[in-house]
């Protein structure tokens, strides 16, 4: 693995240890180890080692095709739906490996949850947009807990108050911020422990842009948050762990600050000083 | 050289040339569209132009006295009695209240010949409806007979010599007599909405076709739209692309070409010759027509699931859906307007299709109304080759009006198609 023999000094031990600085007693949340993603027989990921820290945000960052949203999906087997992609290697949550034989993906999509790059929300109500994970997942016992699911939902994402009036009108007719916070809120219905987010930010303006970040910060307290992003900008924002990808490698991870300052890599210095990417 | 300038100029030959060309172009479409509207113009006009007379019928006046001797002579009420009674006579006798002079056998026969055969019937039905009116005398309006009927339509050349012609000089005079008289009259042919077939042209009416029609259908619905949507959901959201799918797919895309024929051919084999179910039975027409419209629901399902947008799946599957959960919760309901106009455009075909059911029988004269799916009847596009098949005058209004009832149900099918799509698709 390149990424290895340019940091043969920089184990990932280092790694965790530096992420230590941030927060009181971070804990590793997920453990990739050596994964690789085949889209039939073209490889678009060789051998990715990473740990992701509970409570934290983690971006993913590297140029067009460079691997980062494909590792980003298997963190949820989101891969598996794509025709001929098969995965190897391990990624270990919370001590047990997601890709065993044993674990069940559909619950497993329950525990990590998925906000996509361009906003999706349902053809169906704010509200049913919402309700929909909990009910089928069994999390509310009667209608009253569902609405405080909903309500609850909304006012993380910060959309409760531009809402609350009009909650059965349908979700495609908010504006496009709106409907990627609706997104949001639709993911942390089902109460995951880690959010996966594919350039969140990409189809919205920078008023919008502005408030997902502010909110990346305040769910990061909760939740544990992975993030595929084409902005430097943003990753240096909202993330507490950077990881630069490049033609499918893993080249250089690392506490954000340390990154964007102080890359170790040459092929990091390049592409945050813009000369590749 | 001429350079770019010259050529963007508004009088440079070259972009003149090429105004001509769209000109040209223009005027090609719209000559091909004038010679399509020019084509349907005919076909419709001439449809139109005879069909619409089979919607009226010609009726004569009659004075009935439903005599009791003739009737029921024991004054019993006795059900048989009044069903064999002679009812043909009562009808007869008040003709020929009109006309005494006539007392020859033949010209009495000419006469009675005014009289449409179905006269009796309709006595007789009002006679079993209501015994109470024996023994008095009610005015009728009472068919004319086809003949009667056409010579009133203005359908009958009087000019061409009388053995050329069905009704005969005596008859035109006794029919113009009473018409002088206000006697006969052309009235709503509500006859032809209510009857079933009938060898007499008259009586000869298109609701048994369109009852069969109809329950051939419903079987053919209930049979391939369930089958079709599985199919095409199996296919198209679960199974896995190799060899046995692309070959599924291949056949599928081929059965849909495959002349109608031969599902009626094949039906005959499988249905009722292996599976001895019964013959000209809408039971067995509604699953030949569903061999038919499975690859047409199947292809026109799997189109509107396509359409449905991946990000909607990704959006369930990303929330913990199942698989199955995504596809029935989400998938289905967006992909099911497309799913419904395919089906109401594949039921549209099956609705005029003949041949395959020539095949399996139900190309019987038929005269009573189909009560079941088990019951002999026809189709109405068989019952249209029937008429367009049968000798007599009459029927030729009658095929063209059945094909009027034809057209103007593919009519609302296909917009009920149009307006379903219409109504419920969604933005997203």
């Amino acid at each position: 693995m390149s990424q290895a023999a340019d940091t043969v000094d920089q184990p990932n031990i280092t790694v965790t240890a530096t992420a230590q600085t941030d927060s009181a007693t971070p804990k590793t949340k997920a453990k990739a180890r050596g994964v690789s993603v085949f889209y039939g027989a073209k490889q678009a990921l060789f051998g990715v080692d990473l740990d992701v820290m509970a409570h934290q945000v983690t971006a993913l960052i590297g140029p067009s095709g460079c691997g980062k949203t494909t590792f980003l999906r298997c963190f949820n087997r989101m891969n598996d739906i794509v025709e001929g992609c098969h995965v190897e290697g391990s990624i270990v949550v919370d001590g047990v490996d997601i890709y065993s034989k044993q674990q069940d993906v559909v619950q497993l999509r329950a525990r990590i949850g998925m906000v996509f790059q361009k906003p999706n929300p349902f053809p169906k109500s704010i509200y049913e947009n919402i309700a929909y994970g909990p009910r089928i997942h069994g999390l509310a016992g009667s209608k009253g807990e569902l609405d405080d699911i909903v309500a609850h939902s909304l006012e993380r994402a910060g959309l409760l108050e531009e809402v609350h009036d009009r909650l059965d009108t349908p979700g495609t007719g908010l504006s496009g911020g709106q409907q990627q916070r609706l997104c949001i809120a639709r993911a942390i219905a089902v109460q995951p422990e880690i959010i996966l987010m594919d350039e969140p930010c990409s189809a919205l303006d920078p008023i919008a842009t502005a408030k997902v970040e502010e909110l990346m910060d305040e769910l990061r307290e909760n939740f544990t948050i992975m993030i595929v992003t084409h902005s430097m900008q943003q990753a240096a924002r909202v993330s507490q762990q950077t990881a630069f990808f490049h033609l499918g490698n893993l080249v250089e991870f690392n506490e954000t600050g340390q990154l964007f300052t102080n890359p170790r890599d040459e092929r990091t210095q390049a592409y945050i000083t813009g000369r590749i990417g | 050289m001429t350079d770019l300038i010259e050529n963007t100029r508004a009088d440079s030959p070259m972009l003149q040339k090429r105004y001509r060309a769209e000109r040209r172009f223009r005027a090609y479409g719209i000559v091909a569209i004038l010679i399509a509207i020019a084509f349907l113009g005919v076909m419709l006009i001439s449809i139109f132009g005879l069909g619409y007379t089979a919607f009226q019928q010609t009726e004569v006046k009659l004075d009935i006295y439903f005599d009791p001797d003739v009737i029921d002579p024991s004054g019993e009420r006795d059900p048989t009695t009044l069903s064999t009674a002679n009812y043909q006579s009562l009808a007869r006798n008040a003709l020929r209240s009109h006309f005494p002079e006539v007392t020859g056998r033949r010209e009495k026969r000419e006469l009675h010949g005014l009289l449409s055969r179905g006269a009796s019937n309709e006595l007789r039905e009002m006679v079993q409806e209501d015994p109470a009116i024996i023994g008095s005398t009610q005015t009728l309006w009472l068919p004319a007979s086809d003949d009667l009927d056409l010579l009133i339509k203005g359908q009958i050349d009087t000019a061409l010599p009388e053995t050329q012609r069905q009704i005969s000089d005596q008859q035109i005079a006794w029919g113009l007599a009473l018409q002088a008289d206000g006697l006969v009259e052309r009235n709503f042919n509500h006859r032809f909405l209510t009857n079933g077939d009938s060898r007499e042209p008259e009586l000869a009416g298109i609701w048994g076709a369109m009852v069969g029609s109809f329950l051939a259908l419903f079987v053919c619905f209930i049979l391939s739209f369930p089958i079709g949507v599985m199919a095409a959901i199996y296919l198209e959201e679960f199974a896995p692309t190799n060899r046995l799918t692309d070959l599924i797919e291949v056949n599928i895309n081929n059965l849909a070409a495959v002349p109608s024929i031969v599902f009626g051919l094949l039906g005959l084999a499988i249905f009722l010759n292996f599976m001895d179910l019964p013959r000209s039975a809408p039971l067995v027409g509604g699953m030949v027509l569903a061999l038919m419209t499975l690859p047409t629901i199947i292809i026109a399902a799997r189109a509107a699931l396509k359409a449905v947008p991946p990000s909607i799946r990704e959006a369930a599957l990303g929330v913990g859906a199942s698989p199955m959960q995504t596809v029935f919760h989400h998938v289905l309901p967006l992909g099911l307007p497309g799913m419904l106009t395919g089906a109401i455009i594949g039921m549209a075909q099956a609705l005029g299709e003949t041949a395959p059911l020539l095949m399996i029988g139900m190309v019987a004269f038929i005269v009573d109304i189909p009560q079941g799916i088990f019951d002999p009847a026809t189709a109405l596009p068989v019952q249209i080759f029937i008429w367009a098949d049968s000798p007599e005058r009459a029927f030729l209004a009658k095929t063209a009006a059945g094909i009027m009832v034809l057209l103007g149900f593919l009519i609302i099918m296909n917009l009920s198609a149009v307006l379903l799509r219409r109504r419920f698709t969604r933005r997203w």
